[in-house]
């Protein structure tokens, strides 16, 4: 397993030789729906097991970068999509088996979906399609992504209980666990914590802390201060452009390159 | 001074009395059209009540259908209603699962509906027709129970289709979605998630189906379904009778039949029918009970 | 697992197509097929029901004579006529009365059921409705010729109960309940605001409903009408059994009359096959299928706009 990439906290300042591989690249990427123009011009590198936040207002372009990410545009009719998208150096346009790069990137949305079968079958669903039969290792994995979601205590006696009928937090972490069951190499969280409570988004910060090692997570959120907690470089989209990128610690602290960014950050809008 | 800001004013009252009128008036509107079931099943049953024996059910008609039974004519209607529902329902589902997963938001899917559309009001004896043109006489089966279940379960396809689709739509896009982004495939999604859960509104439609089926008489009667037959049919190129054109039959076209006879015979069908369309009502209220999101 | 081998099987995967893959494609073209089914089935009917006619329409029609003419006697061997005017007159008085007696009697339950009932009687009654728009239409005839037959004679003094009132009456309640469902969706498809804002104005519970709901309701309402007429156009066996046997056009409600559907089905049994008035039978099919397919057609494009929205 590679070392955690050591990530130049100096924007501009990058030394070759440490740096982790490049996990997913964006160039000149451009979404549009129809006449309406959501995202231009995004270029940018995502480096393996590095925690990438993305903040911004809303209607800034975040959740279409992410659907174009892992090909959901194919379903949402009238997207449009342009430019290069590459994930572990594939370009992903061209693919012959859409739904293998799916199975790598785990998405959690903002609002919580417990699929309406058991919490077991939840999140045996994705090693289930992967092939995965046998009752031991299903069990094993169920466990697993359970207990990093935070979930496992409150449900492990009733793993029966149907998905859909849980608690809204309970069913966020549900679908952080279902996440998790396709052992992805990207995590993708879409504004995870607006259904779940301070604690518990205690507890799942912790847990990407220590999930980073294992693979890469790209977190958007408008909590800037959880950005600030969690992400090792942080990018700032604003009506569909990415204003700027940085290193966290650079963002936070004020030497940063564009006033909107400042703003931003200050609190002046969104 | 003394006089009260919210005491009804005489234009209040006479408000409050044409709306009771019109309460009234829309209420008897409603009843009337109510009773005429009760009423009818009433008559049914006063008429033709004494003819319902298991005799009735199980045996052949006898001196001319007269007298005797009605089996032949049950037997002949299940085999048509049976093999109609193995054509039309496979169809339906197939047609509602594109509609409802599949189908684009353009023209040609508008075209689509409007078939469905039209196809469900084509007038019954059109239906015939077609079904003598196409499976009688083109495909050559003959007058047969495959002529007449064809027709049939074309005929009654609309109802599968728009039963299904609207128990497929009826699961919320987010689960679909969240199967999509885990990388799973349109179909395996339909398989797991989407499927399970509208199987019971499609059973409730087929239900239905089953029972229109059942009391149709136009298609079968130049197709399949004969007068009189004195075998029960042995594979889906006999000839066969049918409940609905029975009552027709001894209504109509025999002479000499006793007063209660026909009452019997319409006793019985609509018995079926109503039992039928009360289970898929039934269900439907049953399912509507038991959320599972 | 390292990093790069990872990344390589992950680039193999994003080249393999599995099992999966495939049956998603194969599933994806069967349920086209289904999809198009309904398409295919109505232009087969066309096609099929005009094949049988065609001969009667190229060789032996007088256009004039089949619209215009009351005469429909297609067995006379030496000078056959084709004239259903009698007919339609016979579809359209049967039609007629049974809109004047469903039309006032569907809204009006409409109303109760959407309006005015509560809970559990609405339930109950829609339910009941659902019942009566269950029974078969043979058993409708039935009950034409063996109730309705008799209690006519004996409260008006006629000598015939079979008739365009008998046949009207009971295509009426035939056609009503999916008026009533049709218009019960139309009623219900008028946004609450306008009802709230009306009775905000002071406006009592029936001006609301006249002067707001109905007005706003009236292309859906419309709609319910028309399917009713195309439900009467094409109802065979109540009619065949409940307007007695006579062509003719009527002149009262106690006249009996015959339908364009019941003389197919009176008549078909007894032709033979490729025959004129075989093939003249199937073109009154043709004759039904384009009107029905009309009403429906306008039909749909007007009731559209209220069960989508």
């Amino acid at each position: 397993m590679v070392a955690p990439a050591e990530i130049s906290l100096e924007i501009g300042a990058e030394s070759e030789a440490t740096l982790a591989p490049v996990k997913l690249s964006v160039e000149d990427l451009k979404i549009s729906y129809g006449n309406t123009l959501a995202l231009e011009g995004v270029s940018l590198q995502i480096r393996e097991n590095e925690i990438f936040g993305i903040i911004g207002p809303a209607n800034a372009g975040k959740t279409s970068f992410l659907k174009a990410i892992n090909r959901m545009d194919l379903f949402t009719s009238g997207m449009k999509v342009e430019g290069e998208i590459r994930f572990n150096d594939r370009d992903i346009r061209r693919l012959n088996n859409v739904y293998a790069l799916r199975r790598r990137i785990g998405v959690v949305f903002p609002l919580p979906v417990g699929l309406p079968m058991t919490v077991y079958d939840n999140v045996a669903l994705a090693p289930r399609l992967r092939g995965i039969k046998s009752k031991r290792e299903l069990d094993i994995i169920v466990e697993r992504c359970l207990m990093r979601a935070a979930l496992w205590d409150e449900v492990k006696d009733r793993l029966d209980a149907l998905g859909s009928l849980l608690s809204g937090g309970q069913q966020q972490r549900l679908t952080i666990a279902r996440a998790l069951s396709q052992e992805p190499e990207l995590l993708v969280l879409d504004e995870f914590s607006i259904a779940v409570d301070p604690v518990t988004t205690m507890r799942i910060e912790d847990v990407l802390k220590e999930l980073r090692r294992e693979m890469t997570i790209i977190l958007v959120t408008n909590l800037v201060q959880q950005a600030r907690r969690l992400a090792d470089r942080t990018a700032f989209f604003l009506e569909g452009r990415c204003v700027e990128i940085g290193g966290t610690e650079d963002l936070f602290t004020g030497t940063v390159q564009d006033q909107q960014t400042h703003d931003y950050i200050e609190g002046r809008f969104g | 001074m003394g006089s009260n800001l919210f005491a009804a004013t005489g234009l209040n009252r006479r408000n409050q009395r044409v709306q009771g009128l019109f309460h009234t008036l829309f209420g008897l509107m409603t009843l009337l059209l109510i009773t005429p079931v009760l009423l009818i099943l009433g008559m049914l049953l006063y008429k033709g009540g004494g003819m319902l024996s298991m005799d009735f059910l199980l045996t052949y008609p006898k001196d001319g259908m007269t007298a005797g039974g009605l089996l032949p004519a049950l037997v002949g209607t299940i085999w048509l209603v049976s093999v109609a529902l193995l054509v039309s329902v496979p169809i339906g589902v197939a047609a509602a699962i594109y509609l409802s997963e599949y189908a684009p938001n353009n023209w040609f899917t508008r075209i689509i509906n409007l078939a469905i559309i039209n196809l469900a009001g084509v007038p019954s004896i059109v239906h015939a027709l077609f079904g003598v043109g196409a499976f009688v006489i083109f495909f050559g089966f003959g007058t047969s129970i495959l002529a007449a279940s064809l027709t049939l379960a074309i005929m009654t396809l609309p109802v599968v289709i728009v039963a299904t689709r609207e128990s497929l739509q009826a699961v919320p896009f987010a689960f679909r979605e969240a199967c999509w982004n885990m990388g799973a495939t349109r179909w395996q999604t339909i398989r797991r998630v989407v499927l399970p859960n509208a199987v019971s509104g499609i059973l409730t439609g087929i239900i239905l189906e089953v029972s229109r089926t059942t009391g149709e008489t136009a298609p079968v009667m130049f197709t399949g379904a004969v007068f009189f037959t004195p075998f029960l049919p042995q594979s889906v190129f006999d000839q066969t009778m049918a409940m609905s054109l029975h009552l027709f039959v001894v209504t109509t076209q025999v002479p000499g039949v006793p007063g209660e006879l026909p009452f019997g015979v319409a006793l019985v069908l609509i018995g079926m029918v109503l039992v039928m369309n009360s289970l898929s009502i039934a269900f439907r209220m049953y399912l509507r009970s038991r959320k599972k999101w | 697992m390292t990093v790069q081998a990872g990344a390589r099987s992950a680039a193999a995967d994003f080249d393999r197509r599995n099992a999966d893959w495939y049956i998603d494609k194969l599933v994806q073209t069967l349920v086209f097929i289904g999809g198009i089914s309904a398409i295919v089935f109505v232009l087969g009917i066309f096609v099929f029901v005009t094949k049988e006619g065609i001969g009667f329409i190229i060789d032996t029609i007088d256009f004039k004579e089949f619209f215009t003419s009351p005469y429909w006697e297609p067995s006379d061997e030496d000078a056959p006529e084709y004239g259903i005017l009698a007919l339609v007159a016979g579809t359209a008085s049967v039609t007629g009365l049974a809109m004047v007696v469903a039309i006032p009697f569907s809204l009006g339950a409409a109303i109760f059921i959407g309006e005015f009932a509560g809970g559990k009687t609405r339930e109950v009654l829609k339910v009941l409705v659902e019942l009566l728009a269950a029974i078969p239409s043979v058993v409708w005839g039935f009950i034409g010729l063996t109730i309705m037959n008799p209690l006519i004679i004996e409260w008006f003094h006629v000598p015939v109960g079979l008739n365009v009132l008998n046949a009207g009456i009971i295509l009426g309640l035939m056609a009503a309940p999916i008026m009533t469902s049709i218009s019960e969706d139309a009623l219900k498809a008028v946004p609450d605001r306008y009802r709230e804002a009306a009775e905000a104005m002071g406006a009592t519970r029936w001006q609301v409903i006249f002067k707001v709901v109905l007005p706003a309701a009236k292309n859906g309402l419309l709609g319910a009408v028309l399917l009713g007429v195309a439900r009467g156009f094409g109802e065979t066996m109540a009619v065949l059994m409940a307007t007695g046997h006579s062509v003719n056009i009527p002149h009262s409600l106690f006249d009996s009359v015959r339908a364009l559907t019941a003389t197919i089905a009176a008549e078909l049994g007894e032709t033979a096959q490729g025959s004129d008035h075989y093939q003249a039978l199937f073109t009154i099919g043709i004759f039904l299928f384009l009107i029905t397919f009309l009403i429906n057609l306008s039909a749909d494009l007007i009731v559209r706009g209220i069960r989508k929205g």
